[in-house]
């Protein structure tokens, strides 16, 4: 720092007229391979925004069109009424969704960051078993225990009817998804708390405070971004989940988005406009895209970090 | 803490040992939500599932006050299913999948070949996604570019967009008679005064290739994946290269290297401990892409890009052959054990040679 402070006073070096760092021939022909790889990357998120657009409400698109002639946003319109042909609205299959995605993102943190802590900072008996547990379960995809969750969760009954079990129930759902997001959660979470350094934690320990002070007043608070970004990641993947919805479910009250999309693609899709299900598609994808987009530098890096331990 | 250890020398045994171990009951304290609910929806399951493996376990079985399936041992019972020939043993499941003699027939149901393909798919994606990724992330790092940041937001989208709208967009993108991908190429080709494209992306049967034994929906598939992988990539090579110090380039600059040559002697070695967790990351969500396949190519045509999660998903949802299902999810499980531990091994050797 010292020594910056001396630089003004020394005699400045300057050139007229500082010469481009790129030559405009390369410059120019990098730019050309970067808007081809910029179409490539936007031409099917364009063809569905101008597919949303599309008034003519006709079946399927016959040519590419940029901005079809007339633009409106009737298909949103019939969208947000009744996407698919079951009686039920929008906003209901969103809130079933969100639902969900906030209880499968909820618990695997709360339960999560418990089990990340004593990970991190503790060395109890079996704890090295109990990670190698989880790692092992975090390897395996959740379509892989697909058929004992179904069989377990129809078990149980929650209702009077014959088809009132657990399965049958977005509990249900949100206990199976939960149950391989909850590993993702306690991994993902002690690779970040064991970048936290421990001196804080020592220096409170040194003033008398006790392991639950600790926790609640120095790794909570310096976590939060670990927390919100694992969250979110949770959130996700309830937002997003089909192959469990689409197997358990059968009572249309209790459809989610996801299925709705399904629905309203190839075989099953019928008369359905593509502009209705170009327009489903964004209203899926835009609530989580844009946090996304806002979390993405955390995301990537903590996926990373997990992955290198 | 001298009063306290006093204390506990004139109490009883266990008031010392209650003191000795307060913060291992604190941990246990923390660690106890955790380890109950996944011991009831993570373990539980799982142990249920090597069991439910080893049994004939159907449709017959799913009531909740309905009948255990039937294992080896049950003689009774194999000889009412099996009309006298009791052929039923407890690793009849895994010895079904593997010759592919179910009990309801499965046209075109091959493990092996599913196998295969799903190697070959995983191996196909992931080196184009680290290729493509790591050469923009270069080309993103030149220098004195213009819009650097317009072109690093753009190209992040396809990571920010949830798998399961991308595989229903590029389904229908895919599509025949009305796709954009058809249309597109109809178009170029008409500017070069070609004819309409009409490619039957996702259902034609003949290889494309007559040297690539893959169906023409194989090259629908990697190019909705290539599409989706590469971007992750760039971002982390990008994170890497910038942390690359310039005078490195200078020097080697100096000393008359070539770009390639700097781009082989410097960037690659210095950017390979950060993409080699990433490539592994990259090819475990490939291997295991439920949503695109499902989607995309359905697994067809002829089931022949099928991939393992997909067939076992198939198996409960189409078949309802919960006990073959669970078979097959065991040996899904032995497989990527193997591929993880093979991953770990190349991992740790790569990194071996970073220290010399």
């Amino acid at each position: 720092m010292a020594a910056e402070t001396y630089l003004p006073t020394m005699p400045a070096v300057r050139k007229k007229k500082p010469k481009p760092e790129l030559s405009y021939r390369k410059q120019w022909a990098l730019q050309l391979l970067l808007l081809f790889i910029t179409f490539i990357s936007l031409f099917p998120i364009l063809w569905i925004v101008s597919l949303s657009i599309d008034p003519s409400g006709i079946a399927r698109p016959t040519e590419l069109r940029l901005i079809p002639p007339g633009a409106s946003l009737s298909a949103y319109q019939k969208v947000l009424d009744q996407p698919t042909n079951n009686p039920i609205t929008f906003a209901e299959l969103a809130f079933n969704s969100f639902r969900l995605a906030f209880g499968v993102a909820f618990f695997s943190v709360a339960i999560g960051v418990g089990a990340a802590y004593v990970f991190s900072r503790f060395n109890i008996t079996g704890q090295q078993v109990l990670m190698l547990a989880i790692l092992t379960v975090l390897m395996l995809p959740a379509i892989g225990s697909i058929a004992p969750l179904y069989v377990l969760l129809n078990k149980i009954k929650i209702g009077v009817g014959p088809a009132d079990t657990l399965r049958n129930s977005l509990y249900g759902v949100g206990l199976a998804i939960t149950s391989g997001a909850l590993p993702f959660a306690i991994w993902n979470l002690k690779g970040y708390l064991d970048t936290i350094p421990r001196d804080l934690e020592e220096a409170a320990r040194i003033d008398g405070a006790t392991i639950n002070q600790t926790f609640v007043r120095i790794i909570l608070p310096l976590a939060t971004p670990a927390l919100a970004v694992t969250g979110f990641l949770g959130f996700l993947s309830g937002w997003t989940e089909f192959a469990l919805s689409w197997q358990f479910l059968s009572k249309v009250e209790d459809f989610t988005l996801s299925m709705a999309l399904w629905n309203m693609t190839g075989q099953y899709s019928g008369q359905v406009p593509w502009s209705n299900f170009a327009a489903m598609a964004l209203l899926v994808a835009l609530p989580v895209s844009v946090v996304y987009l806002v979390l993405q530098k955390y995301i990537v890096g903590g996926l990373t970090i997990g992955s290198v331990k | 803490m001298a009063t306290l250890s006093g204390q506990s020398q004139s109490g009883s045994r266990f008031a010392n040992w209650w003191l000795r171990t307060s913060t291992t009951r604190i941990a246990w304290l923390y660690l106890l939500p955790a380890f109950l609910v996944m011991g009831f929806i993570t373990f539980y399951p799982l142990f249920y599932q090597v069991w439910m493996s080893t049994t004939d376990y159907g449709v017959a079985n799913l009531r909740v006050d309905a009948p255990l399936p039937n294992r080896a041992d049950q003689s009774e019972a194999c000889n009412t299913n099996m009309q006298g020939k009791c052929t039923w043993g407890v690793l009849d499941n895994y010895r079904q999948i593997f010759s592919g003699e179910l009990p309801v027939a499965i046209s075109n149901f091959n493990f092996w070949g599913v196998l295969t393909f799903n190697l070959v798919w995983t191996l196909s994606n992931v080196p184009f996604h680290v290729i493509i990724g790591v050469l923009v992330a270069v080309l993103l790092n030149t220098k004195g570019l213009w819009f650097k940041r317009v072109y690093r937001a753009i190209f992040v989208l396809p990571i920010v967009i949830p798998s399961l709208v991308v595989a229903v967009v590029w389904r229908n993108m895919f599509d025949p008679d009305y796709g954009s991908i058809n249309q597109l190429l109809t178009a170029v080709n008409q500017f070069f005064g070609g004819d309409a494209v009409t490619w039957r992306w996702l259902d034609q049967v003949n290889p494309p290739f007559s040297f690539i034994p893959l169906p023409l929906s194989f090259f629908a598939l990697l190019i909705a994946n290539l599409w989706l992988g590469w971007p992750f990539m760039t971002i982390v090579a990008t994170g890497a290269l910038q942390s690359i110090p310039t005078d490195l380039y200078e020097a080697a600059a100096i000393d008359g290297a070539s770009g390639v040559q700097q781009f082989f002697a410097i960037t690659v070695p210095l950017i390979r401990p950060a993409m080699i967790p990433a490539a592994v990351l990259g090819m475990i969500t490939t291997f295991n892409l439920f949503n695109l396949i499902y989607m995309l190519s359905g697994g067809g045509p002829l089931r022949q890009t099928e991939i393992l999660v997909t067939t076992a998903y198939r198996l409960v949802n189409e078949n309802r052959l919960y006990g073959v299902a669970a078979a097959f999810s065991v040996i899904i499980f032995f497989v990527l054990l193997g591929l993880t531990l093979v991953t770990n091994y190349i991992t740790r050797a790569t990194e071996r040679y970073d220290d010399n």
